[in-house]
């Protein structure tokens, strides 16, 4: 990857995670945590990963992405938004009555949204419905889904892996955002469903593990899932959960929180700077 | 009715599977662990490369089915009765129902005619679960034509639909010839004194009440209501206007089913027709032969009979 591409995708997900705070401070309520530790993904998938185009949005051979943490949608909005899938302002109307944003993805009022989700565990097996259907339709397609670290608690997620993996999905990429905390806690502690990569892997699928934050760590994950044959992939990334903002980092407090004015202030300021910071930088 | 052709109406259900995917290339079917119950094994006989197992996870395969249908396929996805509309609920509702996608569920074994596999089973909420979802259609056939009519107009229909099919052989009430439309009901005798609002098996043993009552100078309409929801109100509301009484039966809890559904709208519509609802009374079954528990459980002619007078 070029540096004037990585600062790309760096600018995107640097006004990703302001749109989705944008979004949860009108809102008055979501969830930042999630969307911001899943910002650099998101703006991977959507920049760079995913085969799609937001002027036809239903167009058949899309690839398609699934968030099975429906929760941190605020930052797939800002993803959509930003990648012209509808007008930046929308992000404002986030949960309010008469908006196309409702507080969990709703496949049939957002414009590029693949999959209605919100109940945990059940975004996966969508997606793997979805691979398994590309098949038999001769699609030759790839299906994403985003977990949460949390999420994989539920005991549908491992349902769907077994099935992913019995019918050789190799066209689905789970991803699970591995950002350690879930709202009652660090995972560890409220119920730990370490170790994330040896669970996948004694399911039966390719696993790479990578930090989240990282764009060449993500593309070359992406690539090696492409190039994996006969088993779906599962790529576990290490993220920090209310990345970007720094009073928001490592808190399970900002799970499902929204900043009162001064905060999202402070964290605007902050992620301003580092967007001018970004822009500024030369190209190599 | 000894001469009268017996079949169950999952038998029904996988042969019309078979018929249906010859047809439609875009029909595939999902099934846990179940098919050669649910019979969904003949369509796999069939068409082995758009049948898929599960295994024994059916939260998973409702899910499963509505990703496929996102991708403009037409899945049926199969279980008990039990298990898809009990186990799997929270994924009906979430995945099929919230989003409208095009699945059909295929429940079998409703009712307490499952017999000797006892109570854990034996489903007789699932009209009550599944009437409870926005825009879901619950339909439950009452014999072998119905059940192929019913498999073949959810394919035309779009949106969700939840089959009920039985295990116990039941007696052909229709003739080759039948027309099912989705949302109404179908009188099949005419009568004034009391109308008989049944589906699933309790059509054919509403036709033998009627004969019973018959010899007692009571005149009693049957209503086939094979579509639960849409209700076709009409037709109840004929029934209230036109008899003295209505009797609803079926094999499911008096809560939230027919029984239920009728009294809802005659009573909104502010008639005064009594409506007396037979059905499993807020018990659980248990094990044991399907016809000793239809009997016991109040569901056959002479108890309907005794409903009515």
């Amino acid at each position: 990857m070029t540096s004037k591409e990585k600062k790309q995708l760096a600018i995107a997900a640097c006004k990703i995670r302001m749109g989705a705070l944008e979004g949860v401070h009108a809102a008055k309520a979501g969830h930042p945590g999630g969307s911001l530790s899943a910002a650099d993904m998101f703006a991977y998938l959507y920049f760079k990963e995913l085969n799609i185009d937001p002027a036809n949005p239903h167009m058949e051979d899309r690839d398609r992405f699934v968030l099975s943490k429906g929760h941190t949608a605020p930052g797939l909005y800002a993803a959509l938004a930003l990648r012209g899938f509808f007008p930046w302002e929308d992000l404002k109307t986030l949960r309010q009555i008469g908006s196309h944003l409702q507080g969990h993805p709703n496949m049939a009022m957002t414009p590029g949204v693949d999959m209605s989700t919100g109940s945990l565990g059940q975004g996966i097996s969508a997606a793997a419905g979805m691979a398994l259907a590309a098949k038999v339709k001769g699609l030759p397609i790839r299906v994403y889904t985003l977990l949460g670290d949390g999420e994989i608690e539920e005991g549908e997620v491992w349902e769907a892996t077994m099935f992913a993996h019995h019918h050789k999905l190799d066209d689905l990429c789970v991803i699970v955002d591995n950002n350690g905390l879930q709202i009652d806690g660090p995972i560890d502690q409220v119920m730990s469903p370490y170790p994330i990569p040896e669970k996948f892997k004694a399911f039966g699928l390719h696993v790479i593990e990578i930090d989240g934050h990282d764009f060449d760590q993500i593309e070359a994950a992406f690539n090696e899932a492409r190039e994996t044959k006969g088993v779906p992939t599962a790529i576990v990334m290490k993220t920090v959960k209310g990345k970007g903002v720094s009073f928001m980092e490592n808190q399970a407090s900002w799970h499902g929180k929204a900043p009162n004015d001064e905060e999202f202030k402070k964290a605007m300021d902050e992620l301003n700077a580092r967007l001018t910071e970004l822009e500024g930088e030369k190209d190599e | 009715m000894s001469d009268v052709k017996k079949t169950a109406t999952r038998e029904s259900y996988g042969n019309a599977l078979k018929e249906l995917g010859a047809l439609h290339p875009d029909v595939i079917v999902f099934d846990a662990d179940l098919s050669a119950s649910t019979k969904t094994g003949v369509f796999r006989a069939a068409y082995p490369e758009r049948h898929f197992n599960c295994g024994i996870a059916e939260g998973n395969m409702m899910a499963v089915a509505a990703g496929a249908a996102a991708m403009g396929l037409v899945p049926y996805a199969s279980s008990f009765a039990m298990f898809a509309s009990g186990r799997a609920f929270e994924q009906v509702r979430n995945s099929i129902g919230y989003t409208q996608l095009n699945v059909k569920i295929g429940a079998t074994h409703g009712g307490i005619s499952v017999g000797e596999d006892g109570a854990s089973h034996q489903c007789c909420e699932d009209f009550a679960l599944m009437r409870s979802i926005p825009g879901m259609v619950v339909m439950s056939p009452a014999d072998d034509a119905e059940a192929k009519a019913m498999v073949f107009a959810a394919y035309d229909h779009p949106g969700p639909v939840y089959m009920r099919f039985g295990r116990a052989p039941v007696p052909a009430v229709h003739g080759d010839d039948y027309k099912f439309t989705i949302g109404k009901g179908e009188t099949l005798a005419e009568g004034t004194d009391v109308a008989i609002i049944a589906n699933g098996l309790c059509v054919a043993e509403a036709l033998g009440a009627r004969d019973i009552l018959a010899q007692e100078g009571i005149s009693a309409r049957v209503i086939n209501m094979g579509t639960i929801k849409p209700l076709d109100e009409e037709l109840v509301l004929k029934a209230a206007r036109e008899c003295k009484k209505i009797v609803t039966c079926e094999e499911h809890s008096v809560i939230g089913g027919l029984g239920e559904a009728v009294c809802a709208v005659v009573a909104e519509a502010g008639l005064s027709c009594p409506v007396k609802r037979v059905g499993v009374q807020d018990v659980f079954g248990h094990s044991g032969p399907f016809t000793a528990l239809l009997e016991e459980f109040g569901l056959t002619a002479p108890h309907i009979a005794e409903a009515c007078r």
